[in-house]
């Protein structure tokens, strides 16, 4: 299910996909964790999915909270 | 008959009641498996665990909760740590007072070729921190120690070993079964590099909760998991992940027990752990002037209430200390434990092996009258004895 407006947070352990979720609901910024899509990557867990407008949110949450994704990814 | 349950230190009991509710509505409204798959019940169920993640993060003083690492009690971590850590070759120092949870793994690695010291206590029973820094060589890697006594309660001075493990490059890691959440433990402040936790004494959750936080100066490379697996993360690999906590969380987790160790320690964190201190030190106090008015009873390890956690040893001369756990028990409801308390190095350094001694061990839900009614029995005791 690819969409053009939205891109994904890959992350090493769901752990981290958790802490992400919960900081950019805390900082109001729309999210969704979802499986991460065969197409982006075979890893079976899940991804934080967001906005591509708030790209630069997502970017600076994790550069200030130092949390290592494996990447960002248009859908 | 009333009853009084005096075995905190073994595990606590009643835990708050949030507790069990949490570990009912995981059963009944998530029950999936944590990470795992990506349906809304599995997020929904590591939602529930990173929230048990993030409880005992902001517990130790941790910024990142990816650092603490579940197991199924503190022993696996304190062997999780040990035996991932340690290579033939290296040299830990450890105190006199040790559980067998530290003490068993030490001596099987000294079998295979790990030194170990253990550093004295001084006459007035305290850690001798000048002659454990000199005990310190050039293999040394790791200093272990408790941060409190399970036989005596007595506290170790946890800084001032944190401080000499940071001058010579050590690591430094706690086994914290008597103190989280029942005294201000933090992992910075006291210099400690990995900091085994037990989830069901006064964390206040269920039993088979525990596990290991993990500081930045250890490095994951060098330390080996205990047990390898699936982790619902980078699946595509036969390879043990890195990164934290997969790399030493294999396997589906107690989901459910992790439930209720979140409740726990929010009840611990909304009470404060200083008034939960405090608590524990009136009560002791309360025991301890009690326990000076029988006047044949030996308390083991010096001491008033501030140096303690809410725990005493004690020894009748001339009564068995099983004798007196069932006498305890049967006569009077009091619940306690006896005997060497997994401790046997402890008991040696006290002085009471292999006799034992009688413990007992209070919570945040006791109040004075159960001290009284604690207090009367011994008193009974003694009286026929005499």
């Amino acid at each position: 299910m690819s969409d053009p407006n939205q891109s994904v947070v890959l992350v090493y352990s769901t752990s981290h996909a958790i802490r992400i979720e919960r900081l950019l609901k805390a900082d109001q910024t729309p999210c969704k964790l979802i499986p991460v899509p065969r197409h982006l990557s075979s890893d079976c867990g899940i991804c934080v999915r967001f906005a591509n407008e708030d790209r630069s949110t997502v970017e600076l949450l994790l550069e200030q909270t130092g949390i290592e994704v494996e990447g960002i990814k248009p859908m | 008959m009333k009853t009084v349950y005096l075995d905190h230190a073994a595990t606590s009991w009643p835990k708050p009641p949030e507790v069990s509710e949490a570990m009912v509505k995981f059963l009944e409204e998530v029950g999936a498996n944590p990470g795992r798959s990506a349906h809304r019940r599995s997020i929904e169920a590591a939602r529930v665990v990173y929230g048990a993640r993030e409880a005992v993060a902001e517990l130790f003083g941790v910024d990142d909760p990816a650092r603490v690492v579940f197991t199924l009690n503190l022993t696996e971590a304190l062997n999780l740590a040990l035996r991932g850590l340690l290579k033939p070759g290296d040299h830990v120092i450890t105190s006199g007072l040790e559980h067998n949870a530290v003490m068993r793994p030490l001596r099987a690695l000294e079998a295979s070729g790990v030194a170990v010291t253990l550093a004295p206590h001084t006459e007035e029973g305290d850690l001798d921190l000048a002659r454990l820094e000199k005990a310190i060589g050039p293999d040394t890697k790791l200093i272990v120690l408790n941060h409190a006594s399970n036989v005596s309660g007595v506290l170790q001075d946890l800084s001032g070993v944190g401080e000499i493990a940071r001058a010579h490059g050590l690591l430094f890691l706690v086994d914290s079964a008597q103190t989280a959440g029942c005294l201000p433990l933090e992992m910075t402040a006291n210099g400690i590099d990995l900091l085994a936790f037990t989830g069901h004494k006064s964390m206040m959750g269920p039993l088979g909760t525990g596990g290991l936080v993990i500081g930045p100066r250890v490095d994951l490379e060098r330390f080996e998991p205990l047990v390898r697996g699936g982790t619902g993360s980078r699946s595509e690999s036969e390879e043990q992940p890195v990164f934290l906590p997969d790399r030493y969380e294999s396997g589906t987790p107690n989901a459910v027990g992790l439930a209720g160790l979140e409740a726990g320690v929010r009840w611990v964190l909304r009470q404060k752990v200083e008034t939960i201190r405090q608590h524990g030190i009136d009560l002791t106090t309360r025991l301890l002037d009690g326990l000076r008015h029988v006047p044949e009873l030996v308390v083991l390890g010096g001491g008033e209430a501030m140096a303690r956690v809410p725990t005493v040893s004690w020894q009748l001369p001339g009564l068995l200390v099983s004798d007196a756990g069932w006498r305890l028990d049967e006569d009077h409801g009091v619940l306690c434990r006896v005997g060497l308390h997994c401790a046997p190095a402890a008991h040696r350094t006290l002085g009471t092996f292999p006799e034992g001694s009688v413990r007992w061990s209070m919570g945040p839900f006791l109040e004075p009258g159960d001290i009284d009614h604690a207090l009367a029995a011994i008193d009974t005791l003694a009286r026929k004895m005499r």
